[in-house]
């Protein structure tokens, strides 16, 4: 434990520059937690694992010669496909039942995907080289790869092109429509299972495109999904479902959070301190609200 | 009544009797009564309460870094002891030994317990889906944080103490034995006696629906936090057995293992059957039997049948299988059937 950050306070902003582009990323994925929570009120905890395996597809079109940054396009195509196949399999079997059996549900397919990934990729922590290089600023004092603006930058280009795809098109006017009400929405004529199909593939593209980005700037282990489904999660509780400009503050929130937790306690509690936090802050929403005699739901 | 104990009479000699009758399998029926104990406990929040936890492998995993740490803190310092790893500077005496082990159970169970008493009240405000994300996370998290402390061995593991040399292998599979059997008896008595007051029903009626319940004059959180506790209390005591047993403590891998443990600890009693006495036992003991089975002829494919059996479980079997004999013989449960109403019934589905 060493106290860097309060010496030195260059090492305040690069933390909070790596947190902030790092919070953008979260924020992908946990607008993808937050489409599906709202529209078929599934939490889904294999989210975590559809990043690590959209991953692996830009770490192996790395592999092949090709350029990582390309991932960004093929594997959310890749994982629009796995997510709609996981719907059918699994998921409208269980999208009108109690919360916990889709919790356990989606558990069992963590462990699933987890181990499949083992398999075929190993054990071996990777990351697929960009060659972006690195931008210095004030005199070196931060250093900031490129790899991480670009994915800042890509993340932002697709949330608001879903965003106005949500807005403009007939799937995403469907959606919309089902989210608020399923019983209406097939009354006019919507057909809810196809929306279902088409939230959890649209999910699994955009846990497509941030698991490339973050092969490219950050690295990526089989075992590694868990805590990023803690983190979309946890966005999405702080900033409350449809609140899109929320889940972008509170993402960058978290990892300004994250990379303070790091320079403060070291790497080894980075992880811990995430999981500590959702307890936290589940806790004090709690007491807050049973002041109103109110509970979370 | 007459029926019940000569069936309880039957099983506990069984149980006294089974490492003779099986000899080569000591080690697995332990880990069994462990798992029967873990299950168990967990059904009185799952099942019986209705607030399913993904966080007992917290008490657990507590229960087992206590046992080990007071066990070897007690003769000799414990910083050296996790520094050393596996090479043995220090030996128990096999008196030093059993006196760790009691007086380190005793405390891997109270621990805990207070533990519950004091984060029950903030985390089982919570209710649904947040109180299952917030357990899973405080699991996560205390697997994550014990890893990085160095006194119980950090991330290289936490050797426990090796049986003292009285008896060779034999001695030390019995003793693990009975004492988890131990456990597994002092569990299911003590459940049994409370699902025998009133406070079953007061579990039943926060389950059914928390707010009446509170409006009738009970107040809820005081038995949610004493169920807890006992839960605690238990899986505390199991997670130490099982430390000794295994003999070898990892942070995330053997103490909060919230990917296997905690996972099974769910299954167990879903698959047997929520809110039933009986249920996780007899749930423990077909997963327990399946699992063993899938480890030695799939190995290496153990997890992905995992997470298929959750997959299957939850899905096509979510009243496991005491729901199911339910179903299928109300009379043995003591429900009168109408069976003109029943058909109604079915027909109406």
């Amino acid at each position: 434990m060493d106290f860097m950050v309060f010496q030195y306070p260059m090492i305040t902003v690069q933390a909070c520059l790596d947190g902030i582009l790092l919070g953008i990323l979260f924020a992908l994925i946990a607008y993808g937690m937050a489409l599906q929570w709202g529209v078929m009120n599934i939490i889904n905890i294999a989210q975590g694992d559809l990043v690590i395996l959209g991953g692996y597809i830009a770490y192996f079109m790395y592999l092949y010669g090709i350029h990582p940054a390309w991932g960004v396009i093929v594997s959310p195509i890749i994982m629009y496909f796995v997510g709609v196949g996981i719907y059918k399999l699994v998921i409208n079997k269980v999208v009108d039942r109690d919360l916990f059996i889709s919790i356990l549900a989606t558990f069992g397919i963590s462990i699933l995907f987890m181990q499949l990934m083992n398999f075929a990729f190993g054990a071996d922590v990777v990351l697929a080289n960009s060659g972006y290089g690195t931008t210095f600023l004030f005199d070196s004092a931060v250093v900031l790869p490129n790899s991480k603006i670009f994915s800042a930058f890509v993340s932002i280009v697709f949330a608001i092109g879903l965003v106005i795809y949500m807005k403009k098109s007939k799937l995403g006017r469907a959606i919309r429509a089902t989210a608020q009400n399923a019983r209406a929405a097939k009354i006019l004529g919507v057909d809810t299972e196809k929306v279902y199909a088409a939230t959890f593939g649209l999910n699994a593209a955009l846990c497509g495109v941030a698991g490339a980005l973050i092969s490219i700037t950050f690295t990526i282990h089989p075992y590694m999904g868990l805590p990023y489904t803690i983190r979309s999660f946890m966005i999405v509780i702080v900033a409350g479902l449809g609140n899109l400009p929320g889940v972008a503050m509170s993402g960058m929130g978290l990892g300004v959070f994250e990379e303070f937790a790091d320079y403060i306690l070291g790497t080894e509690f980075r992880i811990g301190s995430v999981f500590l936090l959702l307890v936290l802050i589940l806790v004090y929403r709690r007491f807050k609200l049973s002041r109103k005699r109110e509970y979370l739901k | 009544m007459n029926r019940n104990i000569i069936l309880y009479a039957a099983i506990l000699i069984f149980g006294l009797a089974a490492p003779f009758i099986f000899p080569a399998f000591k080690v697995q029926l332990s880990i069994l009564c462990v798992l029967i104990v873990l299950a168990t406990t967990w059904n009185i929040q799952g099942g019986e309460m209705g607030y399913n936890t993904f966080g007992n492998i917290l008490f657990y995993g507590l229960g087992m870094y206590l046992c080990a740490s007071v066990q070897v803190g007690m003769f000799f310092p414990l910083a050296e002891w996790t520094e050393s790893g596996g090479e043995k500077t220090f030996v128990h005496t096999p008196a030093q030994f059993f006196q760790g082990m009691a007086v380190g159970l005793v405390v891997a169970a109270v621990v805990p317990t207070i533990v519950a008493g004091l984060i029950g009240y903030a985390i089982l405000g919570l209710r649904g889906h947040y109180f299952a994300i917030c357990t899973l996370g405080l699991g996560v998290a205390a697997g994550e944080i014990s890893g990085g402390i160095e006194i119980i061995g950090a991330g290289q593991g936490f050797t426990t103490p090796p049986f003292p040399n009285v008896g060779g292998l034999e001695a030390r599979g019995e003793f693990f034995y009975f004492l988890s059997f131990g456990a597994l008896v002092l569990t299911f008595i003590a459940v049994r006696a409370i699902y025998s007051t009133r406070f079953r029903l007061i579990l039943n009626a926060i389950r059914d629906n928390e707010d009446k319940a509170e409006a009738m004059g009970i107040e809820t959180m005081k038995y949610k936090i004493i169920g807890w506790m006992v839960s605690a209390f238990f899986c505390g005591l199991a997670g130490g057995i099982m430390g000794g047993l295994v003999g070898y403590i990892d942070s995330t891998d053997v103490a909060f293992d919230g990917r296997e443990m905690g996972v099974f600890m769910v299954l167990m009693a879903i698959l047997g059957g929520k809110g039933t006495l009986w249920g996780p036992v007899i749930g423990a003991t077909v997963f327990h039997i399946f699992k063993e089975g899938f480890w030695t002829f799939f190995l290496g494919w153990q997890y992905v049948a995992l997470g298929v059996l959750i997959v299957v479980i939850v899905i096509y079997f979510p009243e496991g299988i005491m729901g199911w004999l339910r179903e299928k013989y109300p009379e043995r449960f003591g429900e009168v059937v109408d069976e003109a109403d029943r058909k109604a019934q079915v027909e109406l589905k």
